[in-house]
């Protein structure tokens, strides 16, 4: 039992060395947040800047396990769709640019996720082809307008090489991402997932703060 | 191409292992998800998509999450009461748009708009799903 037990002893503090790393960037400003206290939030539908046109429905279609999970209520989005696509909205440009009001009154949601597609989808080339998916997304108080929160995350296949060489940390996440790449059909989809993970969860330095359903509720993610 | 002996490859695995169970000490999660998202993908694209098929997954998704004793996910009922509409049953639409309010009371604005327009049918522009 000493052994994995010093391993992992091991591998703390490789990750605690790891955080120490990561919270040298400014430590994000929660007070907007704070005081919105948000429960109930309204995913659009991400407007996508990459030539895939699977990009929308499937990083939409992954928000909402890394939100719910983070303890907010998320409205359900095959009804948003539908919702919007009776009242005429048929793009995710037209969805971003209805008024905040409207959205609130008809949802009953406290804040608005918009999110920016960059990157999606699978370049091939000769050596090494790279599925990667890259989001922006912004938080806003539907009442207020204000911003509440707002990041950007990346998740490629190239990172099981560079983790390859990472330590034991890295062997882990390269062996997960392994794992996700094998059952894959749709390579894309799922680091839609890793990459919303990365964007929405929590608690993550910078990240979101934990909503009301979470046992966190109340606690500002830092950096140790 | 490798020549890793089989002793070293159970200690990578022995190693793998314990660090995950590091990495998974943070909160249980809150909802059992098994492939909702995916089915929610599959909902948005519409290609192939055969309802009868998603309402059966579903079903056995809320089954096996009683048997575990765990929560169904933000808007599951809610999009299973949409496949049921699309499928005609709209009793079963109006139940479990009623049972996401009631789990979910955050859901009861939107829930409310959704089973006001089921009732009072004035215009109804109806949702037919081909195949």
């Amino acid at each position: 039992m000493t052994l994995p037990r010093q391993a992992c002893l091991a591998a703390v503090a490789g990750v605690a060395l790891l955080g120490g790393c990561a919270t040298q960037a400014p430590s994000y400003d929660y007070s907007a947040f704070l005081r919105a206290k948000p429960v109930t939030l309204l995913v659009m539908p991400p407007v996508n800047e990459s030539p895939d046109i699977k990009a929308t429905p499937s990083v939409w279609a992954q928000a909402t396990r890394p939100l719910s999970e983070a303890g907010y209520y998320v409205l359900p989005i095959t009804l948003v769709d539908e919702t919007f696509r009776q009242n005429g909205v048929s793009s995710a440009n037209d969805a971003q640019d209805i008024a905040y009001s409207k959205l609130r009154d008809f949802f009953g949601a406290d804040a608005a996720v918009y999110i920016r597609v960059k990157q999606y989808g699978t370049t091939y080339a000769v050596v090494v082809s790279d599925t990667r998916v890259a989001v922006e997304a912004r938080i806003v108080d539907l009442r207020s307008g204000e911003l509440l929160w707002e990041g950007k995350a990346v998740a490629s296949s190239a990172e099981q090489q560079q983790q390859q060489q990472g330590g034991l940390v890295g062997l882990m996440l390269a062996a997960v991402i392994m794992q996700i790449v094998g059952t894959a059909t749709d390579a894309a989809f799922n680091y839609a997932g890793i990459a919303d993970a990365r964007l929405l969860g929590a608690p993550r330095v910078n990240g979101i703060l934990p909503g009301p359903r979470s046992p966190l509720y109340g606690q500002i993610p830092t950096g140790r | 191409m490798t020549s890793s002996s089989p002793a070293h490859g159970l200690a990578l695995g022995a190693c793998i292992a314990v660090l995950a169970g590091c990495a998974t000490q943070g909160p249980a999660p809150l909802y059992m998800w098994e492939a909702f998202p995916r089915q929610q993908y599959d909902a948005l694209l519409g290609v192939g998509y055969n309802p009868e098929g998603q309402i059966r997954l579903l079903e056995a998704h809320a089954e096996k999450a009683r048997g575990a004793n765990a929560a169904l996910p933000p808007g599951f009922r809610a999009h299973l009461g949409m496949l049921q509409l699309g499928a005609g049953n709209v009793d079963q639409a109006r139940e479990l748009w009623r049972a996401e309010m009631t789990v979910f009371p955050e859901s009861a604005v939107y829930m409310d708009q959704l089973l006001r327009r089921l009732d009072a049918p004035a215009k109804s522009t109806k949702t037919e799903n081909p195949g």
